[in-house]
């Protein structure tokens, strides 16, 4: 959230990155269109590793052991009803009237009667929450992703995302606190809140995946189009696809499968609303 | 922050996938669910399958301590005897592998299959314990009868945490209807393993993608009993 404020750090980081240097650079690294970056990108993913490992990792593993679960799930709760102002404001970017509204009154009613967000009330009383950034705004309006990129400190982004993240910061209200300790204390405990969900699926996908860079890459970018299409987009196929399908009724012991490329037909999925 | 929740629910969609059909139409699972007492059935629709399918491994997830404690053993036990009817691994495998497909021999097939299911069924066994008084919602099916290639989606609903998209697709064999692939918060299974598996065969060949995994499940299990 501080992009703008510590870009200087950002910068040293960056090149603590490079001067990491250990990160294994695969030789075809850059061939994905997608990820022309890759040399680069698995070099800042090695430093996050490596980051996470020795401060953030062990700060989440304390913070569970010693938070009661209520206490946590308050922090949760209020960290993402700081967000609700931004939430509103995408929506209304892509031209979701309602569910703007929405996310003013959950943010209205969780803020006052939740406690500074602390218990979601708004959900219990049928309020959905709409979790929208300015990424996916961009992405509504029809901008690419970009090349992907993985960030000092933040992770997997592209782009795109990553113009979305420094306006975000912007939209979010603890950038509007003006007591420095204040904020800063928020920023660390909602950091350590964040990455104490993640600490069993960290796990998982690190056995999970055969090269994890590689897996928390497509994930990402599967994530964030599933997100711009709200969960929704269409089918994505590719032009192996149709050469492997054929295969498919050949194979032995499948006598039932269909002719070939008889799941090319068009998704019942509907139209990208792009 | 927006890598949150789909990192968080992996863990408990890739659970309900990999312990999924598994539990159904144990014995277990139906005293547990006296409320569902529809056994899922392949010659149902796509729809009611995932729905009777979903109900009963959270019936029995919750009914079975060893299970909810990732108990691999247990775990694969359940897959390989009751998962088999409902999900198809050979053709998952054979998507994930994409091009490669083509220049195996049916035994590296069967291999990369066989290892293939092991490595997801021990990654996610661990999983389980994420399960707590989840419930799955389906949510609008749009297919026409004559469709033999279908998505259903649902929504998996809990007191804690933020709904979970968990989507499947489905192809209609002479056996029925078949997953072949999951879809948790957006990120389809096969479509994240695709290239993973490709540059595996590049580098190595259909024989170097099966040792990578071979090695990888040996290691996950011996890392689980030490």
């Amino acid at each position: 959230m501080r992009l703008l404020r510590g870009a200087r750090g950002v910068v040293a980081l960056v090149l603590l990155a490079f001067l990491a240097g250990c990160a294994t650079v695969p030789p075809n690294a850059g061939q994905d269109p997608r990820d022309p970056l890759e040399s680069f990108n698995r070099q800042v993913f090695e430093f996050n590793e490596g980051l996470d490992k020795v401060v953030l990792k062990p700060l989440a593993q304390v913070y569970g052991a010693v938070l009661p679960v209520p206490v946590q799930d308050c922090l949760s709760n209020g960290f993402s009803n700081l967000r609700e102002p931004s939430n509103a404001l995408n929506n209304l970017l892509q031209g979701k009237g309602s569910e703007a509204v929405s996310d003013v009154c959950r943010f209205a009613i969780n803020t006052t009667i939740g406690l500074l967000g602390c218990f979601d009330v708004a959900t219990r009383m049928g309020l959905e929450k709409h979790r929208e950034d300015f990424g996916q705004t961009l992405g509504v309006w029809g901008v690419g992703n970009g090349p992907f990129l993985v960030l000092p400190l933040f992770g997997p982004s592209t782009i795109r995302d990553t113009v979305g993240i420094g306006v975000e910061s912007v939209l979010d209200v603890n950038f509007w606190i003006n007591n420095v300790s204040v904020r800063n204390t928020i920023f660390g405990v909602r950091t350590v809140n964040f990455r104490h969900e993640l600490l069993k699926a960290d796990e998982l996908i690190s056995e999970a995946a055969l090269d994890k860079y590689t897996f928390i890459r497509d994930g990402y970018l599967q994530r964030r189009r599933n997100l711009v299409y709200d969960g929704n987009p269409p089918r994505e196929r590719e032009p192996d696809d149709e050469e492997a399908e054929p295969k498919a009724s050949e194979s032995p012991g499948r006598p039932g499968a269909p002719p070939a490329g008889s799941d090319v037909k068009p998704s019942t999925a509907p139209k990208p609303a792009q | 922050m927006s890598l949150q929740n789909l990192i968080q629910s992996l863990a408990l969609g890739a659970a309900l996938l990999a312990a999924g059909a598994a539990s159904a139409q144990t014995p277990a699972a139906a005293a547990a669910a006296p409320s569902s007492s529809a056994v899922p059935s392949a010659s149902a629709a796509p729809d009611a399958l995932v729905r009777d399918l979903s109900n009963e491994v959270l019936a029995t997830i919750k009914a079975d301590k060893a299970l909810a404690s990732g108990d691999v053993n247990r775990v694969q036990k359940l897959i390989d005897e009751k998962i088999l009817p409902y999900v198809d691994f050979q053709k998952m495998t054979q998507l994930a592998v994409g091009r490669g497909w083509r220049q195996a021999t049916p035994e590296q097939r069967a291999a990369l299959t066989r290892e293939f299911r092991t490595l997801l069924v021990r990654t996610y066994s661990g999983a389980l314990s994420q399960v707590t008084d989840h419930q799955v919602q389906l949510r609008p099916f749009r297919a026409q009868p004559a469709d033999t290639d279908v998505l259903v989606r649902t929504s998996v609903v809990a007191s804690r945490g933020d709904p979970i998209q968990l989507d499947y697709r489905l192809e209609k064999t002479d056996a029925g209807w078949k997953i072949y692939d999951v879809n948790i918060l957006g990120v389809w299974l096969v479509e994240n393993y695709k290239t993973q598996f490709a540059s595996q065969i590049n580098a190595g060949g259909v024989d170097g993608l099966i040792k990578t995994l071979t090695d990888r499940n040996r290691q996950l299990e011996q890392g689980k009993k030490a």
